[in-house]
């Protein structure tokens, strides 16, 4: 198990991969993918039991990215994981690549295409329901946006998943509060989220999502038995560089040269502040 | 107190169904749901989920038999679709059933994405498809699923036209490590005469004939068959009849055959004439410069007229009279 110190450094080396490759390709999701980023290093490196080895193992736990935009960090920490060269990642968007904008299976390690948002949470629903039915230990995880959560299935699938009581089903809501338009409170607000999620029986805890430390208590065990679990994470926009950060025009945003040598620059001196643990 | 319902077929339609022994069997849903549930208890991993949609789709007994099989979601079509996806990634072979008017309608996106796009092994059953439900109006008919689903990639679509094509069609469903679409109806149906095995991109040949062919799919199949003995009762004209439960993948062979041999070709379909099978054959055939008399019987881009199955079957000439009338004009006119 990775230190905090060792995957502080790997979030910021995922977000200057994150840069990197949306620089390449001239297009991204950029604010999104930085807020989720400490996330999905948590997700990878200490709590999904999955790896290039068993990426068919009918008893891996499952992720399935909802908010599909935010697909270069899930493509940069698969990368880092070993499901796929990050050399790959030089074609992305490309003509005939298959890391296009938003998940496919094509890519490994990959479990289901999405993009279109409010798919996630039903297709994770039937997962874990699918898990319970053959008393399979896996887990099911997925990650959704706060804007995203204006999309009515994710509401029919959250009542299933209480309904069937499936504790082995986790959603993570990575609350940024911008969406493409601007704050979520004012194009359509999905406020109060724990509340919502409290009457439709799950059970609901809220963490600051940069916080690797309370994102692994958060995620480690589900939440509590007999109830999916919301854990509702306040994040940040374009987290990690400054002028990104909490500003709605990097929802997809390329840097300019100049900008993304200032990002660069940003977190090489976050990185030389973080010392390699010592062994 | 509601109308008596009509009958499907006219007394001469019954008399000529007669003098060709055909018998009556039993709804295609009834098929289905028997068919389905015998699968099940040789294979547990077969599941089905519902969407407050057990009763509609005759799948009362298996829930008594199988309670560990059934998934219930509820009055929610979209979140039925999402879970089928999800159960059938994690290994379950899935008939999601639903009423066709909402299965694919409400829930187009779920099958687009999570099913066919995903390529998760879901089955969705269409059942009340068409104007099954015709009384109950527009919001209960599903006039276009053919057209939607024509144009998703990697789903086939299949109208099974009686009980044998429907039994064979669920094996084949549940057979298949790839998504499909089941359409049934609810009325009582004519068994066929046989006409070779059913198989994913086959049309079934039920009458030989060079003069016209009918080439029909699902509930329509047997008011072209009947049509065909009537032209050649009255008329000596021998008509080909085409049973194309596949709309996708769609036999071309079978298609451009009947187009090539026969001046004229009628194609019959319970859905709109736009993006139906009758476009499909008519992409066909003029694609490979084959260019019979032809005609797309179906129901026309207008508000759909009212009442029962039966009812608008007439009203749009979809019946034995109809079809063998519509044959003469186009042969003879």
């Amino acid at each position: 198990m990775p230190t905090d110190q060792q995957l502080a450094r790997k979030s910021l080396r995922y977000r200057r991969d994150i840069l990197r490759w949306i620089k390449h390709a001239g297009a991204g999701h950029t604010g999104g993918s930085l807020s989720c980023t400490d996330i999905l290093n948590v997700l990878y490196n200490r709590i999904l039991r999955v790896s290039p080895a068993t990426a068919s193992d009918p008893g891996r736990d499952r992720y399935v990215q909802s908010k599909g935009h935010s697909v270069e960090a899930l493509f940069v920490v698969l990368a880092d994981r070993g499901f796929f060269p990050e050399s790959e990642l030089a074609s992305l968007c490309g003509y005939g690549s298959h890391f296009v904008g938003h998940p496919t299976r094509k890519v490994p390690g990959i479990e289901q295409n999405t993009g279109a948002l409010g798919h996630g949470l039903p297709i994770s629903t039937g997962m874990a329901l699918g898990g319970k039915m053959d008393q399979a230990g896996f887990r099911v995880f997925t990650l959704l946006g706060d804007g995203e959560l204006a999309e009515g299935s994710n509401w029919e699938a959250a009542m299933a998943a209480s309904h069937y009581r499936l504790d082995n089903l986790t959603a993570i809501i990575d609350r940024n509060t911008l969406q493409i338009t601007g704050r979520t409170r004012d194009v359509m607000s999905t406020e109060p989220l724990e509340e919502k999620f409290a009457a439709f029986g799950w059970a609901v805890r809220t963490v600051d999502g940069h916080d690797l430390a309370a994102l692994t208590a958060a995620l480690s065990a589900p939440l509590e038995a007999g109830r999916p679990g919301a854990v509702i994470a306040n994040t940040v926009k374009g987290r990690g560089v400054s002028f990104m950060e909490d500003v709605g025009r990097w929802h997809h945003g390329v840097p300019s040269d100049e900008e993304y040598a200032r990002a660069l620059a940003e977190l090489d001196a976050a990185l030389a502040q973080l010392p390699e643990a010592t062994a | 107190m509601s109308a008596p319902a009509a009958s499907m077929h006219s007394e001469a339609a019954q008399r000529t169904a007669a003098g060709l022994g055909l018998k009556m069997g039993r709804p295609n849903l009834e098929e289905f749901a028997d068919t389905l549930l015998a699968l099940a208890q040789a294979d547990r991993q077969i599941v089905a989920v519902t969407s407050d949609s057990r009763g509609s789709g005759k799948l009362g007994p298996f829930g008594q038999a199988l309670p560990a099989q059934i998934v219930e979601v509820g009055i929610a079509e979209q979140n039925l679709v999402g879970v089928a996806a999800g159960l059938a990634s994690v290994g379950k072979t899935v008939f999601a059933v639903s009423p066709a008017c909402f299965l694919t309608a409400r829930s187009f996106e779920q099958i687009k994405n999570d099913v066919a796009y995903s390529d998760n092994p879901v089955t969705l059953v269409g059942i009340s498809a068409g104007v099954s439900y015709g009384a109950l109006g527009t919001t209960h008919h599903s006039l276009h699923d053919f057209a939607a689903l024509r144009a998703v990639h990697n789903i086939a679509i299949v109208a099974p036209a009686d009980n044998a094509e429907a039994r064979a069609a669920v094996r084949a469903a549940a057979a298949a490590r790839h998504p499909v679409y089941l359409r049934f109806g609810k009325a009582a149906l004519y068994d066929l005469p046989a006409a070779g095995p059913f198989a994913l991109g086959r049309a079934r040949m039920l009458r030989a004939g060079a003069d016209g062919a009918f080439i029909a799919t699902g509930e329509t199949v047997i008011h072209a068959l009947l049509a065909a003995a009537c032209l050649e009762q009255q008329a000596g004209l021998q008509c080909r009849v085409l049973s194309v439960p596949s709309v996708k993948p769609l036999d071309r062979a079978a298609i451009l055959g009947a187009g090539r041999d026969c001046r004229a070709v009628i194609t019959v379909e319970e859905h709109m004439v736009n993006g139906g099978l009758g476009e499909a054959c008519a992409g066909v055939l003029a694609q490979a410069g084959v260019a019979p008399r032809f005609k797309i019987a179906g129901i026309p881009d207008e508000y759909t007229a009212t009442g029962s199955q039966a009812d608008i079957f007439r009203h749009y000439g979809l019946t034995m009279e109809g079809l063998a009338r519509a044959m003469r004009a186009l042969l003879l006119g």
